[in-house]
């Protein structure tokens, strides 16, 4: 594990008194280290960790809290089960790493249910790094509330190593002038399975919501994403925004759902599904890129 | 010295003949341009040479440094040094400029790209960490387009319609861009039917319906071009049904 995270960067964040940080190894906290206004709490289960986190009322935390969720044995189940309270006024950006370098035959689950009070703030990062072979089944689940201007930020990269199978499904609940921002990016091979389902409730006044999703296949990959977002408040703002490159053998599937229930909200939506361009390809092949290289740096930049 | 011959080139799309029997002979190191009036062929022209899909059913033989690329594709001819930068240049969504420079670039220092951009009038720090996408305008993804070509050193370029999308302000920094190139030993094709782009050219073609109709100093071709073509409303567009049809 010290490996990995040598690798990441993060023994350097991990040796910072200013930065919190948790380490999780299958069901095991290897690492943890909590600032002023943090408080955290750990629970080791059967098969993962319970963490109840919580940011006190108005606390900014200034450096990002990093946490880490990894399996280095081969065959594991993996289960975080993660309470997240963010008290009026505060602030908090987590970098999240979950490395399953070695998977074979694992499955990493997260059930999240996270509160933001009234102006709190939460950043969230997601990077997954698996092995090269797939392997690996992912099942995040997240229930979100926002509160009076709270904001929400996520994103979840999966592009390096093969996806194996991913299941996210997140829902969000955004209060009177909340807004909540968040990106899918995966990149599938093989016989990569991806599941995105997404959806968000502007249920206050002036709340604000953006999906996007950037997803590539290749290979006999397949990808269905469904984004929805249902407004029922008065000037409520939402967008969908789902692009997904298709090559070789692989089936992408994108089902934006607007919904809105009042008549001065407004949702929009754009979806593309679709080979690489064929002007940015050619453009890239003029400059002398070999098509497989042009292909590669394009889908690079929609998942960067 | 020839850099680029094409002999007696012919190329029909949608069973109508765009380039018909077209010879011409672009000489190593200098500015060409290749003017005509709207759907005459200009940009057809320089997909065929670019080797575009769609624009490989080629009829006559295109020589490059005596070798003919006729039969290759886009990759084999940019290898060999040629290169083309489209009149709407694509878009590269999460693309950042320095890559996008980067990626065709010969020399990938921090310094080359900073020259290519200060070239084509960027200002490097405000623009190497940009996306090369919707948040640019026309004229300034054209420039990146062109700092890219400065950083690759190609042999051969084939600039469609340099100056359009491009404001007034900014028309000397694309011609700099030029002088650059010709003075890095580059060809410039220049597919143009403007006047002030015209200027920049040593030697000129004049085509219409696809056919070469004069050719020969700029100072040369001019008078004519202005006088006969501009003033022309004669147009070669290809028809089909139910299907609208840019430029060319």
């Amino acid at each position: 594990m010290s490996e990995l995270l040598k690798e990441l960067n993060m023994d350097e964040a991990l040796r910072d008194p200013d930065t919190a940080h948790l380490v999780i190894e299958r069901n095991r906290v290897v690492s943890s280290h909590w600032v002023q206004g943090l408080e955290v709490k750990t629970e080791e289960i059967e098969n993962g960790v319970e963490v109840s986190v919580r940011v006190r009322e108005g606390t900014v935390i200034t450096k990002p809290v990093h946490f880490c969720f990894g399996v280095t044995h081969k065959r594991a189940l993996q289960r975080i089960v993660m309470h997240v309270h963010v008290e009026r006024g505060a602030k908090i950006a987590v970098l999240s790493h979950c490395m399953f370098p070695k998977a074979e035959d694992i499955t990493h689950v997260m059930e999240a249910d996270i509160t933001l009070d009234e102006g709190a703030s939460y950043v969230y990062r997601e990077k997954h790094i698996h092995s090269p072979d797939g392997g690996i089944e992912v099942y995040p689940r997240a229930t979100i509330t926002l509160g009076k201007r709270a904001r929400f930020a996520t994103e979840f990269e999966l592009i390096q190593g093969r996806v194996g199978k991913i299941d996210i499904d997140y829902a969000v609940t955004c209060g009177e002038e909340s807004t909540m921002e968040m990106m899918t990016k995966i990149s599938g091979r093989g016989d990569d399975d991806i599941k995105i389902r997404e959806t968000g409730y502007l249920v206050g006044e002036r709340a604000r919501g953006v999906l996007t999703s950037r997803v590539a296949v290749r290979e006999h990959a397949t990808a269905e994403v469904y984004s929805k977002l249902v407004a029922t408040a008065p000037y409520a703002r939402g967008h969908v925004d789902c692009h997904e490159i298709v090559q070789d053998q692989g089936v992408a599937t994108a089902v934006p759902v607007v919904e809105v229930k009042h008549p001065k909200a407004h949702v929009t939506h754009e979806a593309a599904i679709g080979s690489v361009d064929t002007k940015q390809l050619e453009t890239l092949m003029a400059r002398g890129l070999s098509e497989e290289e042009a292909v590669e740096f394009i889908i690079q930049g929609l998942l960067s | 010295m020839k850099i680029l011959s094409l002999k007696q080139v012919n190329l029909s799309l949608n069973g109508r003949k765009i380039l018909q029997n077209l010879s011409m002979d672009f000489w190593k190191g200098r500015v060409h341009a290749v003017v005509g009036p709207n759907g005459a062929g200009k940009s057809t022209l320089a997909a065929t040479v670019m080797g575009l899909e769609g624009y490989r059913k080629v009829r006559g033989e295109i020589l490059f440094e005596g070798e003919s690329i006729t039969n290759m594709g886009i990759e084999e001819r940019a290898k060999r040094g040629i290169t083309l930068a489209w009149q709407e240049p694509a878009r590269f969504e999460g693309l950042t400029v320095e890559t996008f420079i980067r990626a065709s670039a010969r020399e990938k220092s921090d310094a080359e790209i900073q020259r290519v951009l200060q070239v084509v009038g960027l200002n490097p720090d405000e623009y190497r960490n940009r996306a090369v996408d919707r948040t640019l305008s026309g004229g300034e993804r054209k420039k990146i387009e062109l700092a890219s070509i400065l950083a690759m050193r190609p042999k051969l370029v084939l600039l469609d319609e340099p100056d359009s999308g491009i404001d007034v302000a900014s028309l000397e920094n694309i011609f700099e861009a030029i002088r650059v190139l010709r003075k890095d030993g580059t060809t410039v094709v220049l597919i143009t039917h403007s006047l002030a782009v015209l200027a920049q050219a040593e030697h000129a073609f004049l085509i219409c319906d696809g056919t070469l109709i004069e050719e020969g100093p700029m100072e040369q071709i001019r008078p004519y071009f202005e006088d006969k073509c501009i003033p022309c409303n004669h147009k070669n567009i290809p028809e089909i049904e139910g299907e609208e049809h840019g430029d060319e």
